[in-house]
């Protein structure tokens, strides 16, 4: 097992250094920097000695190679570099935005979890009958509703029934967690609506799908409990399936909190994200980039030990 | 479909039948998918109307009739700037259609030349394509198409932003590759490939010729699925502010900076072009399921 997951994590490294590659060159060989976007937004009319001296300070003048080096050197000491618009290590601008997004992130996966296993079970088991509609209808409108707009609905909604509107500021978790999750749980659930959607549509399948098997008509003919046969047999068997989806939905709702984040005012990792974007600040931008990235095959390392936990023929060493 | 149309002007009056009689059995075994191309025509009408069909001007602004509730006068009620939003929804549907329409069609004819390429060279070609497209797997298609766009900047050609098509298409590249990589392999395995081969045609004709229509059904599905997913792309880049921009009408721009500053004076103005895009993707989202389940019986669940 321990072989198994070394394997595993010894593989991410080249995907990770792809991306890296990858990010950094594509981020340099268009032309405009930093800055210039930041000196002009100043107003001020601008020598170019100023901005040579700027880009000689920033390092933005040594050949490709060696910045790409230093940064990898940086990267791999857990130095990921100062940004090149406010000036503050970028691990402290990601620090104080991470818990945030995190936190909305896996609220609307339990929230998604929680509403799309039991839906998409009932929606396969009860087939073609006006509940499977009702269902799909709801699934299928997750899919196309853009989750900005929901959040906006919710604001909207929330600010003429209660009076509330999104908060300046919002309170941690650790401070009062009452108050935390009420302001948090509208965005986590105008980002879970569609996750719920495509998790309940993958479930829904793949419970129609394992209902068809052998062992399930046996089960039955042998006079299990039908709720026994829904639940340890075919449940269990379908959430493979399921759990991929969720864990590939994971690492993409974190990009899709990008847009909803303005909608609720948080200020978290997507807007972090779109800021730096719009001020060329290309060393947050990579990080933020590495960051991603590394979410993404975390969440598929955890999936597939998560494969080995619920299905027993792909456990390793077995 | 405009290659089918333009295939079946050229092979004479017998084919206009077996494309009605083929649209009239889609009709008859897929309702909610021709529900969905329903929707996606009157789409397609009231963009190509929308000058006929609205008195007034999209982009004009209106000081006089500020922030108007909906009417006879203005149906669906007005913005901050006085425009129609009726009128703005249906220009509106013009950008959302084009920029949908020619990324998606942009990104999978990318992907699938070469997904189509890689399937027919395999071996270090194939290796190393497919360890890319992992590589870009791993962004989340919306950062993707961030940065693309933040990068190239603007390049806007006849009031169409040329660079925002471009952006919008990038992630779905690798998506599509993907799939018609796929599609591909099996068509590569099929004897008349080697059959070509012996015969001597170059490489390139037999991708084109040989393989591309037998992937066709895969590449349609997808073209119709992308469509959907690049009207959401673009109204989320419209709303951030780096997509179509001021005062072009666009459903994401429309939601976007301004009508937040309004809710309650004017829910109008987030109600109906938020409507707009969800029925728009919609649309396309049931259209793409249907034709995937006739176009291929073996998906169908």
């Amino acid at each position: 097992m321990l072989s198994f997951i070394i394997r595993r994590i010894a593989l991410m490294v080249p995907t990770l250094l792809g991306v890296a590659v990858l990010t950094f060159f594509l981020l340099r060989v268009v032309p405009g920097d930093v800055v210039e976007v930041k000196l002009r937004s100043d107003g001020a009319s601008v020598t170019q000695a100023t901005v040579q001296a700027e880009r000689v300070r920033l390092g933005l003048d040594r050949p490709l190679v060696n910045q790409f080096g230093s940064w990898m050197g940086g990267l791999v000491t857990g130095d990921l570099g100062t940004s090149m618009w406010t000036g503050r290590p970028v691990s402290q601008e990601i620090g104080v935005r991470l818990s945030l997004t995190l936190q909305v992130a896996v609220m609307a996966a339990i929230i998604a979890v929680v509403i799309a296993v039991p839906l998409g079970t009932l929606s396969a088991l009860f087939r073609d009958t006006w509940l499977d509609y009702a269902v799909r209808i709801f699934t299928i409108a997750g899919l196309a509703v853009p989750s900005f707009w929901l959040g906006m609905l919710i604001v909207l909604s929330l600010l003429t029934v209660f009076h509330w509107s999104p908060p300046v500021t919002y309170t941690p978790f650790w401070r009062d967690p009452v108050q935390n999750m009420s302001q948090l749980i509208w965005p986590a659930l105008a980002v879970g609506y569609r996750y719920a959607a495509v998790v309940a549509r993958m479930v829904r399948s793949s419970v129609l799908e394992v209902l068809r098997e052998d062992y399930i008509r046996t089960a039955r003919a042998k006079g299990v409990w039908e709720s026994h046969v829904v639940v340890r047999h075919a449940m269990r068997n379908a959430m493979l399936p399921a759990v991929t989806v969720v864990g590939l939905e994971f690492a993409f709702l974190i990009g899709g909190l990008v847009v909803t984040e303005q909608v609720f005012n948080l200020n978290g990792i997507g807007r972090l994200f779109v800021e730096a974007v719009t001020r060329s600040d290309f060393v947050l931008v990579q990080a933020l980039i590495m960051f991603l990235a590394l979410v993404f095959v975390v969440t598929n390392l955890v999936v597939d030990l998560l494969y080995g936990v619920l299905d027993p023929r792909v456990r390793p060493g077995a | 479909m405009s290659a089918t149309i333009a295939g079946l002007a050229r092979s004479g009056p017998g084919a206009f039948g077996r494309f009605a009689r083929g649209a009239g059995r889609f009709a008859r075994q897929q309702p909610l998918g021709t529900l969905g191309l329903l929707v996606i025509l009157l789409m397609a009408a009231a963009a190509l109307g929308a000058d006929l069909v609205s008195p007034y001007d999209p982009e004009a602004a209106d000081f006089a009739a500020m922030l108007a509730p909906p009417s006879p006068d203005h149906i669906l009620g007005t913005d901050s700037f006085g425009r129609d939003i009726l009128t703005r929804l249906l220009f509106g549907a013009r950008t959302a259609l084009t920029i949908g329409l020619a990324s998606s069609f942009l990104g999978c004819a990318a992907g699938g030349l070469l997904g189509l390429t890689a399937a027919y060279w395999g071996g270090r070609v194939d290796m190393l394509l497919q360890q890319l497209v992992d590589i870009i797997l791993a962004f989340p298609i919306i950062v993707l198409a961030l940065v693309v766009v933040a990068l190239v900047g603007r390049n806007t050609v006849a009031g169409i932003d040329l660079n925002l098509i471009a952006a919008i298409a990038v992630p779905i590249v690798p998506r599509a590759e993907r799939v018609i990589r796929a599609a591909a392999l099996g068509v590569r395995a099929m004897p008349y490939i080697d059959a070509a081969r012996a015969g001597g045609y170059g490489d390139g004709y037999i991708i084109l010729r040989h393989m591309a229509p037998n992937v066709m059904a895969p590449f349609l599905v997808l073209l119709s699925a992308y469509v959907a997913q690049a009207i959401l792309l673009e109204a989320s880049l419209s709303f951030l502010g780096l997509g179509v921009t001021e005062p072009k009408p666009a459903w994401g721009l429309m939601l976007s900076g301004d009508s937040a500053n309004f809710y309650q004076e004017a829910p109008w103005m987030i109600l109906f072009p938020g409507l707009a895009i969800s029925l728009a993707v919609f649309a396309f989202n049931l259209f793409g399921d249907s034709l995937r389940d006739w176009l291929d019986p073996k998906f169908r669940t």
